[in-house]
């Protein structure tokens, strides 16, 4: 058997960064179907899974993907796929069925130019409400974001403690940029590695109850094949996991399934705060967009300006403790992302009015630079 | 003095029989296929343990939630590909997929022909009802040339797939036919097929009294089974080409493909893992 955590530093593809960091995870299934820019992280995963005894398999198509990697996941085996948007919009249909049955598992989005086939290689940050809302119904999921292979790596293996923590489909939200630009990744030793289990029954067989929760709102899952006859439906369903169709369930379990994830939002969220003690304008950026928003802020800084940069490392749920706290402090929220205003509507709105909110839009194909940032400062300040 | 005595039936152990009455309308042949199913495993003594079911969107779909083994209900069209991904996650599990025409060879008709192709170690039950049953009666892609449906109110243009022949040619390992009446016949090749690895598919034809009978020529709600019981010809090994459903001709029943030596996608993966680590 081949090394599955490669201790040690390298030169890598945000992509090879984002399959090594899911082997260390411990992900052993891999499904999913070529597309650009996401598909070195198939072929890398297909060469690094017969070492460490991993089942890769591409299939016809991301709806069958999908499907997989929940039914290897309540096999009992951490599962993964990775695409970009076209194949990101036909998971939808079992990313629900993900957030119904709550199985834990990880799908990478490497967000590419859109709508539709849109640029195919070229980066944006279309996908960001899509990950969110993408299938049909309410629900809360987890999403993180990258700004550099180190941290696709890193990222990755959160996504996976996440998702088995919270038994729900966790999103790793990159793009292109990021994905197919190299740089140094340190993988620490395996021990150093926090890997997190799903939580397992502590009662007999005839006494579990497959959606029963503990106070945490997460119910201890039992996989196929452990002799606890698991009942389990994307219909509406009480604690037995039989389908229950009426409002009472419906109200109960979808209650459940959001409020899961609220409520622990403190503790998924994670976001880098930069200059933010003193600051007037906060820049607020996600993905590899907080490489030149952080180089702005330090522009601004030189020129006396009181900027600060707040990153959001976790996309959702939204850290909007984070910016209700801050939208007390700051005049302005600066909000630069590769698409024509999404995070910067949900920044509006936890502004709550208390701070000015403006969005640095760029509709994808490049990166903005840090100048372009910085002259949205200049802007902010002559104000 | 009174004497009481529970009297269970042979295959309640393996029903959640407090589930029961189940959703499907009298007359309808997904209760006997499972029944079929549930005394094939009996059969050839599978542990109850390992028994997964796998079922789509559906009248078939509400299968897996009667039985007392464990049961997916997950979307329409994607049982097979969940049933792959958790059979080769855990190979020692014996995992069957259940489900319905429309689900198997309409939304899902690109996942069963690729899981036939790279020979997933599955059992594969499609409950052919000619119809959708479920959502009151549309047209399906096993609905027979003229007939009508609730979406082809004058008549079927269409020409239904002629399932056996499609997953011979597409290289299951395994494929029979039967009908929800030959009760005997069916358990003994669902055996046949739970002894065999690789993919294998039993159609198994289906009555639906209320939403493709009474619209279609057979309005007793036992018409569609005299049909079966008088159109069925048993041709074991039949040319599957030859076994296309037409209304008023005979209906092809029997085992017909079984293919020996084919090694399934599990098996052949585990090869390349030796292979790698001899490198």
């Amino acid at each position: 058997m081949g090394k599955a955590v490669l201790t040690g530093r390298h030169f890598w593809y945000g992509n090879i960064a984002i399959a090594e960091g899911a082997i260390a995870a411990g992900c052993r299934f891999f499904a999913g179907y070529p597309i650009t820019p996401a598909s070195e992280i198939a072929e890398h995963i297909s060469r690094r899974f017969p070492e460490v005894g991993g089942i890769f398999v591409q299939f016809e198509d991301e709806l069958a993907s999908m499907a997989a990697i929940l039914g290897a996941s309540w096999a009992g085996v951490k599962s993964m796929t990775a695409t970009s948007g076209p194949g990101f919009s036909l998971m939808m249909e079992n990313i629900g069925l993900g957030v119904m049955m709550e199985v834990p598992v990880v799908v990478v989005d490497v967000q590419r130019g859109a709508p539709s086939t849109g640029l195919p290689t070229l980066t944006a940050q279309g996908d960001v409400m899509q990950a969110k809302w993408g299938s049909h119904g309410q629900y809360e999921i987890i999403a993180l974001s990258p700004e550099s292979p180190q941290e696709a790596f890193d990222l990755t293996i959160r996504c996976f403690n996440l998702a088995e923590k919270y038994r729900v489909p966790t999103i790793l939200l990159a793009s292109e940029s990021v994905c197919h630009s190299a740089g140094k990744v340190v993988v620490p030793p395996e021990e150093e590695i926090e890997i997190v289990y799903r939580k397992k029954p502590s009662v007999p067989p005839d006494e579990y109850l497959p959606y029963k929760p503990d106070e945490d709102l997460i119910p201890p899952m039992a996989c196929a094949g452990e002799g606890y006859s698991i009942k389990t439906t994307g219909l509406t369903h009480d604690e037995r996991g039989y389908p229950d169709t009426t409002p009472e369930a419906q109200e109960k379990l979808v209650k459940r399934l959001n409020d899961k994830i609220r409520m622990h939002r403190e503790e998924i969220v994670e976001v880098e705060e930069d200059f933010m003690d003193d600051a007037e304008i906060a820049v607020v950026s996600y993905g590899q967009v907080s490489r030149p928003a952080k180089r702005a802020v330090k522009m601004a800084r030189e020129e006396g300006i009181k900027a600060g940069s707040i990153r959001l490392i976790t996309v959702w749920p939204f850290a909007e403790h984070i910016i209700r706290k801050w939208a007390k402090q700051v005049d302005f929220f600066v909000v630069p992302e590769l698409n024509y205003g999404q995070i910067y509507l949900e920044v509006k709105r936890e502004a709550c009015g208390n701070a000015e909110t403006i969005l640095v839009p760029r509709m994808g194909g490049r990166l903005i630079t840090p100048e372009e940032i910085y002259h949205e400062i200049k802007k902010v300040v002559g104000r | 003095m009174e004497e009481t005595c529970e009297l269970l039936h042979p295959i309640d152990r393996w029903l959640k029989t407090e589930r029961m009455p189940h959703i499907w309308c009298p007359g309808c042949g997904v209760g006997p296929t499972i029944h079929a199913w549930v005394r094939a495993l009996e059969r050839v003594g599978i542990e109850k343990e390992k028994v997964v079911y796998v079922s789509g969107i559906g009248c078939c779909g509400r299968g897996s939630g009667y039985l007392d083994v464990d049961g997916f209900h997950t979307t329409h069209g994607r049982a097979i590909p969940f049933a792959v991904g958790l059979k080769l996650a855990n190979p020692e599990l014996c995992v069957t997929v259940i489900s319905g025409d429309g689900d198997l060879f309409a939304i899902g008709g690109n996942h069963f022909i690729h899981a036939c192709r790279r020979n997933n170690d599955l059992l594969v039950i499609c409950v052919n009802n000619f119809i959708y049953g479920m959502t009151g009666g549309q047209l399906a892609p096993t609905t027979p040339h003229g007939g009508y449906s609730t979406t082809s109110p004058y008549g079927n243009i269409e020409h239904p797939f002629n399932t056996p022949h499609l997953a011979d040619a597409a290289g299951a390992v395994y494929v029979a036919r039967w009908t929800s009446i030959h009760v005997r016949e069916l358990e003994l090749s669902i055996a046949e097929a739970l002894r065999m690895k690789g993919f294998r598919y039993i159609e198994v034809l289906s009555p639906c009294p209320v939403n493709f009978g009474r619209r279609n020529n057979f309005p007793e709600p036992d018409a569609m089974a005299k049909w079966f019981a008088q159109s069925s010809v048993i041709m074991h090994g039949a040319d599957t080409s030859k076994v296309a459903i037409d209304m008023g001709k005979p209906i092809i029943l029997g085992n017909f493909v079984k293919r020996e030596g084919k090694p399934t996608y599990y098996e052949l993966l585990r090869k390349l893992e030796e292979m790698r680590r001899k490198r």
